[in-house]
C-alpha cells in the first residue's frame, strides 16, 4: 500500500476506535445505573454540581431570550399587525427549540467544562489509577453518577429556561409592545395546544422540548468524561480535553438537535 | 500487634460472594469459615497467621514482555516473596512504573504471567482484577490522594468499599493507620491534601494503601522530590511495614541510598530487561560496568 494510503488507514480506524470507546463508555456507565455499589450520595452532589449551580446562568439566558425573541418578532409581526400573536411565537420557540438547545450549552460550557477539567487532573495526578487500584471501578464511581445527574437536571434546567423565557417574553409584550398580559398569556396556551397532543394529554412540544434535554444530558456527561478520562499529557492535556468537551459537546448537540426533531416532526402528529 | 488482615484468597473470594477457587473442597472450607466469621462479626485480629509456603512467591513476575509502539519490557521475570522488599532500580523511563501497573494488572503483558498469591492474574476480567487488587495497597509518586476527600474520608475509603465495618470501625481503624505512620491522627484527619505538605501527603498515601490490611504494598518512586530527611522518614516508615506488619513490597526507585536501606532484593531494569536480581550486597560487589556505573552515579 502507498505510505498515504497506510496513513489514511491509520487515521480512520483511530476514528472508528474513537466512536467505539465514545459509545462503550456510553453503554458501560448507563448499565451501571441498575447495578451495584450505588453512588447515590456522588449522584446527589452532580445534580447539585450540574443543576442547582447552573441555575443562575440558566435562567439569566432564558429571561434575555425570551426577551429579545418578544422584541425580534413583534418588528415583524407588526408589519401585518399581528402584534397579539407575540406569545404563539416565544411559547413555540423557546418551548420547542431554543430553551433545550440554549440551556444544553449553557451546561456544556459550564458543567461539561468542570468535569473534563475535574476527571482530567484527576487522571494526570494518578487518581484514576489510585481508585482502580483500590478496586473501584472509575466508570462506575464516577462517571455514572455524572450521567445519571445531567440525564436528570438538564431537563429540569430546560423547563426552566422555558419557563423563564416566556416570561420574558412577557416583561417585553406588555411593558413595550403594550399587549395585556391575559391576552399574551392566552396565546401562549393556545400556541401550546395548537400544537397537538401525545396521548391525549401531553402537549407535543413538551414531548420534543423534554426529550432533547434528556438527549443533551447524556452527550454532556459522557462526552465529558469521555475527553476528562482520555487525558494525557500533564496540565496542559487538561487543558486541551476541557477545550474539546465544549467543542465536541456543542457541535454534537446542534446536530443531534436537528435529527430528534426531524424524528419527532415526523412520529408526532403536529398540527 | 500483629492485625494483618489473614484471611487466605479464597475466604477473600468467598467473602465477596464471588468465588473463583479453582478447588471445590476449598471453597466450602472457606464459606464455612466466612459464615463463622459472620457469626463473630468483624474482629479478624486475632486469627493465625496465614500459613503459605515460604518459598512460594507472593508476587511474580514470569518471562513478561510488553511493548506499546515500542518495545517496554522484554522477557522481565522476578520474584517477590512473603515478607521481602524487592526494589526495581533503572534509569528513568525504563518501565519500571509500567511494572507496577502489570502487577495491579491495570496493564496486561503481551507474553508472559503475572501471579499474587500463585494466582495468574493475566486473564482475570476487569471485575476479577477489582478483587486481586484488594489485597494489594498503591503509594503512588505523587501520593494521588483524592483531592476532593478528607485525609479521613481518603483512608476509610477502601474500608467503605470493600467492607462491612460500621463507622466507629472505620474510624478507629483510620485512626490506628495515621498514627502507624506517625501522623497526629486528630490534627490531620479533616484535613483536605491540599493543605499537607508533600511527605505528610505521601504518609497519608500509604496509610490509605494499608487501611485495609493489603498484604502487598507497591511503591511508586516513594522518596522522590522529598528532602533528605523525609526521604529517610518515609524509608523507614516502609521499613516498619514489612518488620512489624509481615508486608511483602514491591518498590520503584532511582533512590539507590534508600533502596540499600530497606531492599531484600534488587532488581536492576536495563535494556528492556532484568539484568541483575539479587540482594544489595551482592550488587554492591558486582564487577559489572554497568551496575558499577549505575551505583556510582546514582
Amino acid at each position: 500500500m502507498p505510505p498515504f494510503l497506510v496513513r489514511f488507514n491509520d487515521a480512520a480506524k483511530s476514528k472508528v476506535l474513537t466512536i467505539q470507546e465514545y459509545f462503550v463508555l456510553a453503554g458501560k456507565s448507563l448499565r451501571f445505573i441498575f447495578s451495584r455499589p450505588f453512588y447515590g450520595q456522588d449522584v446527589v452532589q452532580q445534580m447539585d454540581e450540574i443543576g442547582v449551580k447552573s441555575l443562575g446562568i440558566v435562567l439569566l439566558t432564558g429571561l434575555f431570550t425570551g426577551m429579545v425573541l418578544a422584541l425580534q418578532s413583534s418588528v415583524q409581526l407588526k408589519t401585518f399587525g399581528a402584534t397579539m400573536y407575540i406569545g404563539n411565537l416565544v411559547a413555540a420557540s423557546m418551548i420547542r427549540e431554543l430553551g433545550p438547545v440554549l440551556a444544553g450549552l449553557m451546561v456544556a460550557g459550564r458543567v461539561g467544562s468542570g468535569i473534563a477539567a475535574q476527571l482530567g487532573s484527576m487522571r494526570v495526578t494518578e487518581q484514576i489509577d489510585a481508585l482502580n487500584t483500590l478496586g473501584t471501578d472509575p466508570i462506575k464511581k464516577l462517571v455514572t453518577p455524572r450521567v445519571l445527574a445531567a440525564l436528570i437536571m438538564v431537563p429540569v434546567l430546560t423547563v426552566i429556561n422555558d419557563f423563564v423565557g416566556i416570561i420574558g417574553g412577557n416583561v417585553i409584550a406588555a411593558f413595550v409592545i403594550g399587549l395585556p398580559s391575559s391576552q399574551y398569556w392566552r396565546t401562549v396556551w393556545d400556541q401550546i395546544a395548537a400544537d397537538g397532543f401525545t396521548l391525549r394529554y401531553i402537549p407535543n412540544d413538551f414531548v420534543q422540548g423534554l426529550s432533547k434535554p434528556f438527549v443533551f444530558g447524556g452527550i454532556i456527561s459522557i462526552t465529558a468524561c469521555y475527553f476528562g478520562l482520555g487525558t494525557t499529557g500533564g496540565t496542559e492535556g487538561v487543558g486541551q480535553s476541557t477545550t474539546r468537551t465544549v467543542v465536541t459537546s456543542s457541535i454534537l448537540i446542534l446536530i443531534v438537535d436537528y435529527f430528534i426533531t426531524q424524528l419527532l416532526l415526523s412520529v408526532l402528529s403536529y398540527g | 500487634m500483629d492485625d494483618r488482615d489473614t484471611r487466605t484468597a479464597d475466604e477473600r473470594r468467598e467473602g465477596d460472594r464471588r468465588s473463583v477457587g479453582p478447588n471445590t473442597e476449598e471453597r466450602q472450607t472457606a464459606s464455612v469459615r466466612s459464615a463463622i466469621r459472620t457469626e463473630l462479626a468483624v474482629d479478624d485480629r486475632a486469627r493465625p497467621r496465614r500459613k503459605r509456603n515460604p518459598d512460594a512467591p507472593v508476587v511474580e513476575v514470569d518471562h513478561v514482555s510488553l511493548a506499546f509502539d515500542v518495545p517496554i519490557l522484554e522477557d522481565v521475570s522476578f520474584p517477590a516473596r512473603e515478607g521481602e522488599t524487592v526494589a526495581i532500580v533503572g534509569e528513568s523511563g525504563t518501565g519500571k512504573s509500567t511494572m507496577l501497573k502489570l502487577l495491579l494488572r491495570l496493564l496486561v503483558p503481551d507474553r508472559g504471567r503475572v501471579l499474587i498469591d500463585g494466582e495468574d492474574i493475566t486473564n482475570l476480567t476487569f471485575e476479577e482484577a477489582l478483587l486481586v487488587r484488594q489485597k494489594m495497597g498503591m503509594v503512588f509518586q505523587g501520593a494521588a490522594l483524592f483531592d476532593s476527600m478528607t485525609v479521613f474520608e481518603n483512608v476509610a475509603y477502601p474500608l467503605r468499599e470493600h467492607t462491612q465495618m460500621d463507622e466507629d470501625e472505620i474510624e478507629e481503624r483510620v485512626k490506628e493507620k495515621l498514627e502507624f505512620v506517625d501522623l497526629d491522627a486528630e490534627r490531620v484527619m479533616e484535613q483536605f491534601p491540599s493543605e499537607l505538605s508533600g511527605g505528610m501527603r505521601k504518609r497519608v498515601g500509604i496509610a490509605r494503601g494499608m487501611a485495609n490490611n493489603a498484604e502487598i504494598m507497591l511503591y511508586d518512586e516513594p522518596t522522590s522530590g522529598l528532602d533528605p530527611l523525609t526521604t529517610s522518614t518515609i524509608t523507614r516508615l516502609i521499613m516498619k511495614l514489612q518488620r512489624e506488619l509481615g508486608v511483602t513490597s514491591v518498590v520503584v526507585s532511582h533512590d539507590i541510598r534508600s533502596v540499600f536501606r530497606m531492599a531484600s532484593k534488587v532488581a536492576l531494569l536495563h535494556d528492556r530487561r532484568i539484568t541483575f536480581f539479587g540482594t544489595p550486597e551482592e550488587m554492591t560487589a558486582s564487577e559489572d560496568r554497568y551496575i558499577q556505573d549505575f551505583l556510582g552515579g546514582a
